[in-house]
């Protein structure tokens, strides 16, 4: 067991948005998509970040910047030295050849892109519902769009780009009157803002199709010891039995959609 | 079957192992979850009067040999305390019910099969000055936890708050006769640390101030451990406090010898405790219940159930029926 930050060297920096920045580093454990990595810039703060992608050989992650420790990594440069955990957390999966709706928002896209990525590989189906404010902050569209065997839906607050309305929205509408093609999926994963997942998870129980829900929590030690990121009631943590948890075990989370915690584990309303 | 149940100042436990303060303890659901996994007793982490910020991350570094954590004691204040210890006693009552019906939720194979007669609540409380450890104290014994803990002996927010009472004799011995005055008859255990020079003395101030029973023993140091790429201490407080296998050797020995010296009085031990080995070896040295924390880390929530099965096997191999007879037998 090394829970120790690994130290590591960034060797790309990419502006994805105006709020959203890649790094990639070279690591020497290997990430699956839905896990996470704690990220530490020395002297600042350390955070969990998804990982937006593993080549075999390097990671990437996608920081969007709202708060200090964000706004410290997004500046980093090329050579810069940073630490790293992990990845802790379980894994988004799939069956081979299953038809896979992804709702994706906010950073939520990252670890959603990785998932396609390698789901397409297994000859999986995707399509890929990405909602953003507006057409400027929808990060990886680029790359989504060009994966094979996925059609990319975005869905925009003003229209600018795609569907406007959530992307939740425009999943039901594909689906048609009465959801006659709900059938057409095995399998629907979602990574975002939690009242969006909360929509997917509802629709997706209503209608009786299996669902990976990524529940984050404020989290601090990431391998299930400090007790900060459990949920009500099952108090479960969430760095270690989740963040990807079936949507059979998501509707027990009575705080799911409602609250979560603060530092202090203070509820706090989404 | 091994009888594993034991009696601490009069509580009755299903088996010896709780949580220790600090580790899963922050929500009364989460309490309940360690109960599931089954934890014969379950610990808060230390409990504020009023809402308390902890450091930076990272927090909480590990390996094989130890743990390093800054924590900072991090808590909401009394309303949430409130709150939660009122949502555990609530669960309590459906773990309890369930268990009685047969149709238990518990998790794991043996904790499934191992019947539950109660899951008492150990409420940790801690302050920076005398009067808000008899405040705090006052308004959670209100909340009828079946004992309190007093955290005197953090040394990670030592910055903040000076040296730890629980390294003076004379002010761990305050600390106790003031929560003692306000408690009524909820058994009342002090946790000291190991960072003193002698913790027998320590030990008997507090006993002779009322203290019902000891908890062995809080991390030690601090200690430090430093990123050589970047040459900054890890942990953003610099320093943190060590606890897991490494501690084990010194817990042993300090339960040893306070237990040698005031033999009437029952000891939690914690500090490293893995297996239900090393769980049998404090008790051994002479503790009566056993706390895990960093083992947590290494097996997960699991543990408790892993070390209960260790336990029972050793006992059965070795003709233990009762495994409180192996309290304080060291030779
Ligand atoms: C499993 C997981 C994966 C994440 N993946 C990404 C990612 O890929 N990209 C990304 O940009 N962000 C991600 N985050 C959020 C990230 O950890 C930070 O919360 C975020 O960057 C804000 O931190 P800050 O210090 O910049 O801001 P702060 O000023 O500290 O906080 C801004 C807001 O973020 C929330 N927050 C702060 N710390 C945490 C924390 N440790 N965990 C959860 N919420 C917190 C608070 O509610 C606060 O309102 C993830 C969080 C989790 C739990
Ligand atoms: C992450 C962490 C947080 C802790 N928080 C507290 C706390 O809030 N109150 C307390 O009395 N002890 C706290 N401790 C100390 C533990 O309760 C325990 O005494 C110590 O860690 C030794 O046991 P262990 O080796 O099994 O972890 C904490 C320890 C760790 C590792």
């Amino acid at each position: 067991m090394n829970l120790f930050p690994s130290s590591v060297r960034i060797t790309k920096v990419n502006k994805e948005t105006p709020l959203v920045t890649s790094l990639v580093f070279e690591y020497p454990e290997r990430a699956a998509p839905g896990q996470f990595v704690m990220v530490w810039v020395p002297g600042v703060d350390e955070k969990p970040m998804s990982v937006a992608f593993d080549d075999g050989k390097s990671i990437t992650v996608s920081v969007a910047a709202v708060g200090t420790l964000s706004k410290a990594l997004s500046e980093k440069k090329v050579g810069d030295v940073i630490g790293v955990r992990g990845p802790f957390g379980q894994k988004f999966t799939w069956k081979k050849g299953d038809r896979i709706a992804m709702l994706a928002g906010g950073y939520g896209v990252a670890p959603l892109y990785f998932a396609a990525h390698e789901a397409v590989k297994d000859g999986c189906t995707v399509d890929f519902f990405h909602g953003a404010r507006t057409h400027e902050y929808l990060p990886f569209a680029d790359r989504v769009e060009v994966l094979m065997n996925t059609t990319y839906y975005p869905a925009t607050d003003d229209g600018s780009r795609g569907f406007k309305g959530t992307s939740v929205a425009c999943w039901v509408e594909k689906m048609g009157d009465d959801y006659a093609e709900a059938q057409k999926y095995d399998l629907v994963m979602t990574c975002g803002p939690e009242r969006m997942m909360k929509a997917v998870s509802d629709v997706a129980f209503e209608l009786g199709i299996k669902a990976l829900v990524s529940v984050e929590r404020y989290m601090k030690c990431g391998f299930g010891i400090c007790g900060n990121c459990v949920v009500d009631d099952s108090g479960i943590t969430t760095c270690k039995k989740g963040t990807v948890m079936d949507n059979e075990e998501v509707r027990k989370i009575a705080e799911f959609g409602v609250y979560h915690r603060d530092s202090l584990g203070k509820k706090v309303n989404w | 079957m091994t009888d594993l149940s034991v009696k601490f100042c009069g509580v009755q436990f299903d088996n010896p192992l709780v949580n220790a303060s600090g580790i899963l303890g922050i929500t009364g659901a989460s309490l309940a979850n360690v109960g599931r996994n089954g934890a014969g007793g379950v610990t808060t982490k230390s409990l504020w009067l009023s809402e308390h910020v902890g450091h930076k991350s990272p927090v909480i570094i590990a390996n094989d040999y130890y743990m390093l954590n800054a924590v900072g004691l991090p808590d909401g204040g009394l309303e949430k305390a409130q709150s939660e210890i009122n949502h555990f006693i609530e669960l309590r009552r459906e773990f309890l019910k369930d268990f009685k019906a047969g149709s238990n939720d518990a998790v794991g194979k043996n904790a499934q099969a191992r019947k539950r007669k109660y899951l008492p609540l150990i409420a940790n409380i801690v302050a920076g000055k005398v009067e808000d450890f008899e405040n705090i104290a006052r308004e959670i014994a209100c909340l009828e936890p079946d004992i309190i803990e007093v955290n005197i002996s953090c040394p990670n927010v030592e910055s903040e708050l000076g040296k730890p009472f629980a390294c003076v004799a004379a002010d761990a011995a305050t600390v106790t006769r003031h929560v003692k005055k306000v408690v009524g008859n909820i058994p009342v255990t002090v946790k000291l640390s190991p960072n003193v020079e002698d913790i027998v003395s320590i030990a008997r101030a507090v006993v002779d101030a009322g203290a019902d029973a000891l908890t062995l023993i809080n991390t030690a140091g601090p200690g430090m451990a430093i990123n050589i790429e970047t040459r900054m201490p890890i942990l953003t407080n610099r320093v943190g406090g060590l606890s897991g296998a490494a501690l084990k050797p010194l817990a042993i020995k300090i339960i040893h010898d306070v237990h040698r010296a005031l033999p009437n009085i029952p000891i939690i031990g914690t500090g490293g405790v893995l297996s239900g080995q090393d769980a049998l070896e404090m008790m051994i040295a002479g503790a009566t219940l056993v706390g895990i924390g960093t083992g947590i880390a290494l097996r997960g929530v699991e543990i408790f159930d892993l070390a209960l099965r260790e336990m029972a096997d050793w006992c059965e191999e070795n003709g233990v029926e009762k495994v409180s007879d192996v309290i304080g037998t060291v030779k």
